[in-house]
């Protein structure tokens, strides 16, 4: 094994292919939970939850170190970085498209706060890109997401809520 | 009371809170009779349970005899729990279990949004976190609420037995002692009478639109805080650390 110096910018990278294990269309760092890596004697990755119960946190922590093994990085720290927390509008430019292109409505841009005070925008189809859509629930098949429909193309959609 | 045992008993406090009540919406799931309130409980209930977790993480760092999260939750006996006797009764009808979340809850968001300032650093990260979540919570308890408040006749009239049976747990909510004042006081903690006057005005102003008669403060029952708890939290507890009982130290 050639042993090269490992750079902060290899790790990230390798990171940047991590999936998400609920929405694997979305890489980690799409998602924005990487909050920073230091490339010392060990390899410290800190990350943030989504949200304080969310169920991924330990199968992303894992895969973390499992991706890092697979590329022959050994002694690797995960660090869980809670402030400033974790917000959607943190999920990238490319995380976004990703997302309409899987079919769930991307979180609307810089809107948690608004979102939170009963702003009730539109949101657009993901498929026909209407904004003639009715939530169906606040909810969804987990707890990032709402449910939603199009009125236009009458397919049922997600859209990923805004925190 | 010094600093350190106040912070330690403080933040247990938030994790008791915070472990009962998503236990007791824990009981719910599943019992749903439509997907939309089903979810929504599991959610809840989820993030709960997160917010247990790291304030019992922190609980445990600080306390430094090495107990974990899991310990905490489920090796102390009915006594040691320290969450308002509010948070453990038991769900009963719907109207029950939203009544009770929309008085805690609003409680609840108002302590966090104060926590949130306060200079204990580990306990205003976690308020910043949970924070959006209970707001996000309460505004779909409160429209709960003022949908069973001003539906049917019925629905009114069960949302009112739902109010007025709650609150003589709601007092202990703003009962300051000597962990709340030194938490506030040394780590520029809530002023918990501050916030009962603005609790006051929102829940009254839910009501007020729920077309609920708010009830006189009156007599309020307390001792949650200190232990003393109502003859609910036994038998829940005991359904919760049932495993770890009879397999000590089991583990996955």
């Amino acid at each position: 094994m050639v042993t090269v110096a490992l750079s902060k910018q290899q790790v990230l990278q390798w990171l940047a292919e991590v999936a998400d294990p609920e929405i694997p269309v979305l890489s980690i760092a799409d998602l924005g939970i990487i909050r920073n890596v230091e490339v010392g004697d060990e390899v410290i990755v800190e990350l943030t939850p989504t949200y304080s119960g969310c169920p991924a946190t330990e199968v992303i922590e894992q895969s973390v170190v499992d991706a890092l093994a697979r590329q022959g990085v050994e002694g690797v720290r995960i660090k869980r970085v809670l402030s400033p927390p974790w917000t959607t509008d943190w999920i990238s430019a490319e995380g976004r498209t990703k997302l309409r292109a899987y079919g769930i409505a991307p979180p609307a841009d810089g809107g948690s706060k608004r979102e939170l005070l009963h702003d009730t925008r539109r949101i657009a189809c993901p498929r026909c890109e209407s904004t003639d859509t009715l939530v169906v629930s606040e909810f969804g098949s987990t707890a990032c997401k709402a449910s939603y429909k199009c009125n236009a193309c009458l397919e049922p959609f997600e859209y990923f809520k805004c925190i | 009371m010094n600093k350190d045992d106040a912070l330690l008993a403080y933040v247990l406090r938030l994790g008791d809170n915070a472990l009962i009540l998503g236990q007791r919406m824990v009981e719910l799931v599943a019992a749903y009779p439509e997907l939309e309130e089903e979810l929504a409980n599991a959610n809840f209930a989820l993030d709960f349970i997160g917010q247990a977790r790291m304030f019992y993480t922190y609980a445990g760092e600080l306390e430094g005899k090495g107990r974990s999260e899991d310990d905490l939750a489920f090796l102390r006996d009915e006594n040691e729990y320290r969450n308002f006797l509010l948070i453990e009764q038991p769900n009963g009808h719907f109207g029950d279990s939203i009544t009770k979340l929309v008085l805690f809850e609003s409680f609840y968001l108002l302590q966090l949004e104060a926590l949130v300032h306060c200079s204990a650093e580990r306990v205003a990260e976690i308020a910043a976190r949970a924070e959006k979540e209970i707001r996000y919570h309460l505004r779909h308890n409160t429209q709960w609420l003022i949908r069973l408040g001003d539906g049917t006749e019925e629905s009114h009239a069960r949302a009112q037995g739902s109010v007025d049976n709650l609150w003589r747990f709601t007092g202990e909510l703003f009962a300051a002692d000597e962990v709340d004042n030194v938490f506030e006081n040394e780590f520029d903690g809530p002023d918990l009478f501050k916030i009962r006057e603005r609790w006051q005005e929102n829940v009254a102003s839910v009501l007020a639109e729920a077309t609920l008669a708010k009830p006189e403060d009156e007599w309020m029952a307390s001792g949650g805080k200190e232990g003393r708890h109502s003859e609910h939290l036994g038998y829940m507890i005991a359904e919760m650390q049932y495993l770890q009982r009879v397999h000590p130290g089991a583990t996955w």
